[in-house]
């Protein structure tokens, strides 16, 4: 089971995206004054300020923006893993986020920008957040 | 040029010439380059009353900093971001003399990074519990991933290749051959090959993460430096020509939700810069760019205005950035953090290098050189990360 760094709290803007990460959701904010999509999580809204925000969860499909594939990493987190594919993902309902791109044989031929990738989350052998990534829809 | 304004020169200069000193502390070299850049310009300790720190390593910042070298300035500037920090600094450096609240203004940087082993472009992200960490660690982004996400879009948007980027360390490898100091460097490093190397070697070379390769990505050195900026009147009385301050702008880029990654924070620093010198970057005989990667100067030649957004690659082709082919500009003539030094941060010696070209002193000199600019970029080039860009004009 793969063994990911966590998240640490308390971390007052981030708490609520982990919170529905355990419940195998991918949340995100808008504004309820412009309807601006909020992402990462932030209690104000980043066009105009407001401080009035609603959650939503996201479909979890979306387009692999660009990527990369990580040869070497001296964290022992990521030591054992092999090359994988870190990525910008811009998700359907507008929000973009960094993840992962997994599910794939070889993520230097299989990973490509503009691919549809859908989400799941991954548990983890030492930590209780569920970590989301993405795999090719 | 007519009104181009000159109230700020830099008239000293050091740069370490060690990268890799196990016998100095980075406090030491701070303190040794600034008097060794004082000494440059004929003047004295006593006579700094400004001091610029990027509150880095140890002790360092304005309450430490002023303690250890017994200097009591009257401004204090400890401007922190990143590999930028320096042209950030040149730059309130040349405000705060314009102001008139400082005569003598001296920068300082030191670095243990390859003695002390620090993993910069291949360890993890640092600690989590903020808003952005907490987002990012769990997926292992090195910094050179992260630098290597841009490039990959650089290439699906524009076409841009690797044999392309690879010119960029072609010259400056170039470069780094004629400077003794470059080439002590990257044999105290243990480099493959001290030698020019060729396009197809940067290809060959290991892949770090796809698709920068080992030999598009820079050297983690010990180092430092330190130079000296003073306002006219003084310049009048130092010991070389001044090379001076015409131009800056300062920025900020970082991941938004529809934000194009292949535009760095120079879009927006540079024309501030340009504007405020009153060139244009086809005037520009010498550009210092971060070159922490191949990527960070092709997206930056293109935000400085040297070429249009996607024509980076065929603006590089054919050896037009080595610093006697025709066209110009000369880019990196000092070896660049590809193969000269980078200790982490290395918007100081874009400065320094900027100034050997202006005063004629660089061991790849281009003939007559008037015109440079520094543009450094701090941070994560695919993430978070600042622009800073300075204008320098030869006497
Ligand atoms: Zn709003």
């Amino acid at each position: 089971m793969p063994n990911r760094p966590m998240p640490e709290f308390p971390e007052l803007d981030t708490q609520p995206f982990w919170d529905a990460a355990k419940r195998r959701e991918l949340a995100y904010q808008t504004c309820s004054d412009c309807n601006e999509v909020v992402f990462y999580p932030r209690a104000h809204c980043t066009k105009c300020g407001s401080l009035d925000t609603t959650w939503h969860t996201s479909s979890g499909a979306g387009t692999v923006y660009t990527y990369s594939v990580v040869r070497q990493n001296r964290s022992p987190h990521f030591a054992d893993l092999g090359a994988y594919a870190v990525a910008y993902v811009d998700l359907d309902e507008g929000f973009r986020m960094l993840t992962n791109v997994v599910g794939v044989d070889n993520p230097t031929t299989d990973v490509q920008v503009g691919m549809r990738v859908q989400v799941e989350f991954e548990d983890q052998e030492g930590g209780e957040y569920p970590i989301p990534v993405f795999r090719p829809a | 040029m007519a009104n181009q304004r000159r109230e700020a020169a830099i008239v000293g200069i050091h740069e370490w010439p060690k990268r890799v000193d196990k016998d100095v502390s980075s406090l030491q070299i701070k303190a040794a380059s600034i008097h060794r850049a004082l000494d440059d310009a004929g003047l004295q300790w006593s006579d700094v009353d400004a001091l610029y720190d990027a509150n880095d390593g140890e002790g360092g910042g304005g309450l430490g900093l002023s303690a250890y070298l017994n200097i009591r300035p009257t401004v204090i500037d400890t401007t922190q971001v990143g590999g930028s920090s320096y042209e950030f600094q040149a730059a309130h450096a040349m405000r705060d003399i314009a102001a008139g609240k400082a005569n003598v203004a001296v920068l300082s940087y030191g670095s243990k990074a390859a003695t002390q082993r620090i993993p910069i472009g291949t360890g993890g992200r640092g600690g989590g519990g903020s808003w952005q960490t907490n987002m990012e660690v769990p997926y292992g982004s090195t910094l050179i991933s992260n630098y290597a996400m841009v490039a990959h879009r650089h290439m699906h948007e524009y076409g841009t290749t690797s044999e392309q980027l690879a010119e960029i360390s072609v010259a400056t490898r170039h470069h780094a051959m004629r400077n003794p100091e470059a080439v002590q460097a990257m044999k105290d490093l243990q480099f493959q090959g001290v030698q020019e190397i060729s396009v197809a070697d940067v290809l060959d070379s290991r892949m770090i993460a796809d698709p920068l390769h080992l030999l598009e990505c820079c050297m983690v050195s010990d180092g430092g430096g330190a130079l000296v900026i003073t306002s006219a009147d003084v310049a009048r009385g130092t010991k070389k020509p001044p090379v001076w301050l015409i131009g800056s702008g300062e920025a900020t880029k970082y991941r938004t939700n529809d934000g194009d990654i292949t535009v760095s924070a120079g879009a927006q620093s540079a024309p501030i810069a340009f504007g405020q010198a009153e060139v244009t970057p086809a005037e520009i005989d010498i550009a210092m760019i971060y070159d922490s990667f191949t990527i960070t100067v092709a997206v930056c030649l293109e935000d400085l205005g040297f070429c249009k957004k996607g024509e980076v690659g065929d603006y590089v082709s054919g050896g037009r950035l080595r610093f006697d082919a025709e066209g110009g500009p000369a880019l990196n003539t000092d070896g660049g953090g590809l193969s000269s030094n980078h200790p982490g941060m290395r918007g100081l010696f874009l400065l320094l290098e900027s100034v050997r070209q202006l005063r004629g002193e660089s061991t790849s000199q281009v003939p007559d050189a008037k015109l440079a600019v520094a543009h450094g970029n701090g941070g994560l080039l695919g993430g978070s990360h600042t622009g800073g860009t300075v204008i320098l004009a030869a006497e």
